[in-house]
């Protein structure tokens, strides 16, 4: 194979004119990192909200819950980018879907919302499994003391929950960091895009693919690393692992 | 009125096919130590649980401090917040030290500052002997020390009365006298207690009443002495006597 090799296609100028292509990499690392943590906190934020509607007393919250977790769980994540960002747009009121499509970064809008509504799906099972996972006393015992619903959950379930379930957040974590790359397809800038950009300009394809895997590598060992550490600080003496 | 726990004619069914409670009437007087026994199954725990509104009934009424369980407009967490609670599991939370565990509900129900519940939080772990433990996580304790814990966190919040729902049938052997000792003494210091228990050495001593629960029906209710040298019921004989042979 007559591969020419060339590491140091990294210090060249892009035709883009707007620096290296080191820097159209690390430009396209920012907007996944930027994408990656906002879409994590709506997942969070979201996936708890209706995590603990699942785990509610009564009929109605958890049925609100499971629709929620099954349309969003259910539908590939590229079809749901597709309908945030062609579909959606379409069924609003007209001014609203005008103003939708020629907001200046709206593939990072969407991304940010597809992905985020998209996980909470998944960080939603995973906080009612924590709360299913502990003892059924738990919440009794609050009660009896006269703490209230709301008081039950963030004094006493969820801060045990969360422990419970910090291994698989993580790799949902993970996961939120490695679907950002499907929204190139509705034209975000992120990381991928970004080497496809610096191979198609350059025809460097294995440089540019060899950078852009080490950067999610390190990224995820970062996210890793961090959780990791997280799991230490939280941990609670004499329960579980010693 | 010295009642401080009225059940009146109280039914509960878990699903429409099964009736835990069958028409169950039960009073508990101020400084009063009842005693409830009977088999697995028979309806105690149900029956402490509606108590403290933890399970709803289906018929009759519960008046609890003279506020009616059903009542409307009735602030159901402050009321229990009068109602110690002891289980058969502790029920400690395991993330917060044992000094926590009193202070949480002292603070966030009765709005007492950190400092006061703190003050109180040690003078009922003096009083149930932990007060070394107090910056422990409960899983850092043997599982009588959280039991008494537990005890200490239910007495934090100055009940009116105590329930307790078998607080020593999951505990090892060697630890059930330090918690029934603690018990006891809450008993003499003169707190109104409804205790279901099968250890009969406990009712004999602080008893005033003892009731036999079977199949969800109060069976006999009778003053301690009286139940102990002769059950009027020959289903209460019987089960005294499978829990006594042994
Ligand atoms: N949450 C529930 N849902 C449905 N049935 C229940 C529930 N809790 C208890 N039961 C049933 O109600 C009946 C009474 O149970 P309860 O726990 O009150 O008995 P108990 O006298 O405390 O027994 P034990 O001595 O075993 O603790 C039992 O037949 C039990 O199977
Ligand atoms: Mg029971």
């Amino acid at each position: 194979m007559g591969y020419h090799w060339n590491w140091g296609i990294f210090w060249e100028q892009s035709p883009e004119g707007t620096g290296t292509y080191f820097d159209m990499l690390v430009q396209g690392l920012e907007t996944t990192l930027v994408t990656a943590a906002l879409a994590w906190l709506i997942a969070f934020v979201v996936g708890s909200v209706v995590g603990v509607l699942r785990t509610l007393p009564g009929r109605v919250a958890p049925a609100i819950a499971t629709c929620w977790i099954e349309l969003f769980r259910n539908m590939p994540l590229l079809v749901q980018l597709f309908l945030w960002y062609f579909v959606v747009p379409d069924l609003l009121p007209g001014p609203w879907g005008v103003w939708l499509k020629q907001l200046p970064n709206a593939p990072f809008i969407t991304a940010v919302l597809g992905i985020g509504f998209f996980m909470s799906a998944r960080v939603a099972v995973q906080v009612a499994s924590g709360v299913e996972a502990l003892p059924r006393g738990q919440r009794a015992a609050a009660t009896a003391l006269g703490l209230t619903g709301p008081q039950t959950y963030r004094y006493v379930l969820l801060p045990m929950a969360y422990r419970i379930i910090l291994p698989p957040l993580t790799s949902e974590l993970l996961n939120t960091i490695k679907n950002t790359s499907v929204a190139l397809t509705i034209g975000l800038a992120e990381l991928t895009a970004r080497a496809r950009a610096v191979q198609e300009f350059s025809f460097q394809v294995f440089e540019a693919f060899t950078a852009a895997t080490l950067a999610y590598l390190v990224v995820n060992l970062i996210a890793t690393l961090a959780a990791r550490w997280l799991e230490d600080r939280v941990r609670v003496p004499g329960f579980g692992k010693p | 009125m010295s009642a401080v726990i009225q059940i009146e004619n109280v039914d509960k069914w878990y699903n429409p096919a099964v009736q835990v409670l069958r028409n169950v009437s039960l009073t508990v007087s101020r400084g009063e130590v009842v005693v409830v026994c009977g088999p697995s199954g028979s309806g105690k725990s149900t029956l402490i649980k509606c108590v403290n509104a933890l399970e709803p009934i289906q018929h009759g009424r519960i008046v609890v401090d003279g506020e009616d369980l059903g009542g409307k407009g009735v602030n159901l967490p402050r009321l229990r917040a009068r109602v110690g609670m002891v289980f058969q599991h502790f029920e400690l939370f395991p993330h917060m030290r044992v000094l926590d565990n009193l202070c949480l509900a002292q603070c966030k129900v009765l709005g007492r500052s950190r400092q006061e519940a703190e003050s109180r939080a040690l003078v009922l772990l003096d009083r149930v002997g932990l007060t070394a433990h107090a910056a422990k996580f409960p899983g850092q304790l043997s599982g009588g020390q959280q039991q008494r814990v537990a005890i200490a966190r239910a007495l934090a919040m100055d009940p009116v009365v105590m329930l307790f729902d078998e607080a020593t049938s999951a505990l090892d052997p060697e630890m059930v006298s330090e918690v029934l000792d603690v018990m006891v003494g809450l008993a003499q210091s003169g707190m109104t207690m409804m205790v279901v228990t099968h250890e009969m050495g406990f009712a004999g001593k602080v008893a005033n009443r003892v009731v036999f629960m079977d199949q969800g029906e109060v069976v006999e209710d009778a003053p301690s002495k009286q139940f102990f040298e002769g059950a009027g019921s020959e289903r209460a004989r019987q089960f005294l006597s499978k829990i006594l042979t042994y």
